[in-house]
């Protein structure tokens, strides 16, 4: 056992809050691969010590500035309508999360990805593979630049269609942050049949999980710009206030 | 100010565009003296395997620390030691994971906590991860007083959070096979975080 200088010694911690009610139950008939996927025995509620209150630091020489241009990652331009993807990864104290790992990836322009398993008829982009990194910077801010995701219909029921999107794994600076998850276009007429989208139990959450068009991001000529603010789980409030380290 | 959180989304099935590194499995350098190899499968409910899952761990250093600005006792980890391993599942739901050995650490409410590793599984029909985590079956005195395992009364449901020895090769000191079973007969505990 290696010497340690705080031998059991109770230990001032932050501790994060819950995110109660915010998360689709594993447990969502409605999309059918959750039947044999999600656990039947309730959660344990895990008390945070310093494995979860501490994360990776990552991305430093792993990513690239070329690696939040999706459209530039071959000999010639995907196709499809360009468009400019920003915002900014905040807590819910409203503290940005700076330095944090962002990775992307979606469907080309026709809904197709790019990858083995993906059997939908239309076509590869050979100038699109779709996926994408940033690290954010001193405000929590990202950028990337891709085109549009198209819709793509799956087999979870009859006639049944996924709304365009972009996955978003994100690590924010604890493991109790990390979140994988998905930004929706504006308007998508295939919200209501979506069991994915509406598996999120709460209205105004799946609000949340959809960029907001503008004309100030877009850019004259060249591209449309989305913004699009993703919100990590906060400290809790006593803890907050002793340090603002990160 | 309380801003609402981004609810979460399943990873899906086409996540090996974005997600895998080439040396995700590796949380420290092949070759690195006393690595241990830490691997299993992961199981639907019907026992079959899960070919389209990541298994992401993380942990402390040999020395039971971090190196983050929010653990009060870090600096001096070990060179290359990056704590986070990230490793999709093949064909048979197998991952595998290279890393050193944690070190006991104390736990926020005093007392130690065994030496363990955090993990998060992420697939197809999994609408948030799943965490579990990964303790040692040769630590038994730590695991004793661990408040984690503590907390959970039914030794069976207990067990399912300790590897198994795995007989070693000659020059691999340490091969662990963890198994993570996501619902059903000896599912695995699963923590909310």
């Amino acid at each position: 056992m290696p010497a340690n200088p705080l031998p059991g010694a109770a230990l001032d911690l932050p501790t994060y809050r819950r995110p109660a009610g915010v998360h689709p139950p594993l447990d969502s008939p409605g999309y059918r691969s959750t039947a044999l996927r999600h656990p039947r025995e309730p959660l344990v509620r895990l008390p945070h010590g310093l494995t979860e209150i501490t994360g990776p630091v990552l991305g430093e020489g792993r990513v690239t500035a070329a690696d939040a241009d999706l459209t530039t990652q071959h000999a010639g331009e995907p196709l499809g309508e360009r468009i400019i993807v920003t915002g900014r990864v905040l807590d819910s104290d409203g503290r940005p999360v700076p330095g944090t790992l962002i990775e992307v990836w979606q469907a080309n322009a026709a809904g197709r990805y790019h990858h083995a398993v993906d059997n939908h008829s239309a076509p590869l982009d050979p100038n699109f593979s779709g996926a994408g990194r940033c690290i954010t910077d001193s405000e929590g801010r990202y950028r990337f630049v891709t085109i549009k995701p198209g819709a793509y219909p799956w087999g979870n029921h009859y006639n049944a269609w996924r709304p365009a999107h972009i996955h978003f794994s994100l690590f924010g600076c604890a493991f109790t942050q990390r979140l994988v998850t998905r930004m929706y276009f504006p308007g998508d007429p295939l919200f209501a049949q979506d069991p994915i989208f509406n598996s999120v139990p709460d209205a105004a959450a799946r609000q949340r999980m959809i960029c907001r068009f503008d004309l100030s991001i877009t850019q004259p000529e060249w591209a449309l710009g989305y913004e699009w603010d993703i919100v990590l789980r906060g400290r809790e409030a006593a803890v907050f206030e002793r340090e603002e380290g990160w | 100010m309380t801003l609402p959180l981004t609810p979460s989304q399943t990873a899906g099935p086409f996540f090996a565009i974005g997600l895998p590194w080439a040396d995700g499995p590796h949380v420290v350098p092949e070759g690195t003296p006393g690595a241990i190899t830490i691997s299993g499968r992961v199981l639907d409910g019907a026992g079959a395997p899960v070919t389209d899952g990541l298994v992401e761990t993380w942990q402390a250093g040999p020395d039971g620390r971090f190196a983050h600005p929010d653990d009060p006792r870090s600096g001096g980890e070990a060179a290359g030691f990056r704590g986070f391993g990230r490793c999709p599942t093949d064909a048979a739901g197998r991952y595998c994971v290279m890393t050193l050995r944690p070190g006991r650490l104390p736990s926020a409410g005093g007392g130690w906590e065994a030496p363990h590793l955090d993990v998060s599984v992420f697939a197809r029909g999994l609408l948030d991860r799943v965490v579990t985590r990964i303790y040692f079956p040769d630590e038994e005195e730590a695991n004793l007083a661990d408040p984690v395992l503590r907390a959970i009364a039914d030794p069976g449901r207990r067990a399912t959070l300790i590897a198994a020895a795995q007989p070693g090769q000659p020059g691999q000191p340490g091969e662990f096979r963890f198994d993570i079973r996501l619902q059903g007969r000896q599912e695995t505990v699963f923590f909310e975080v």
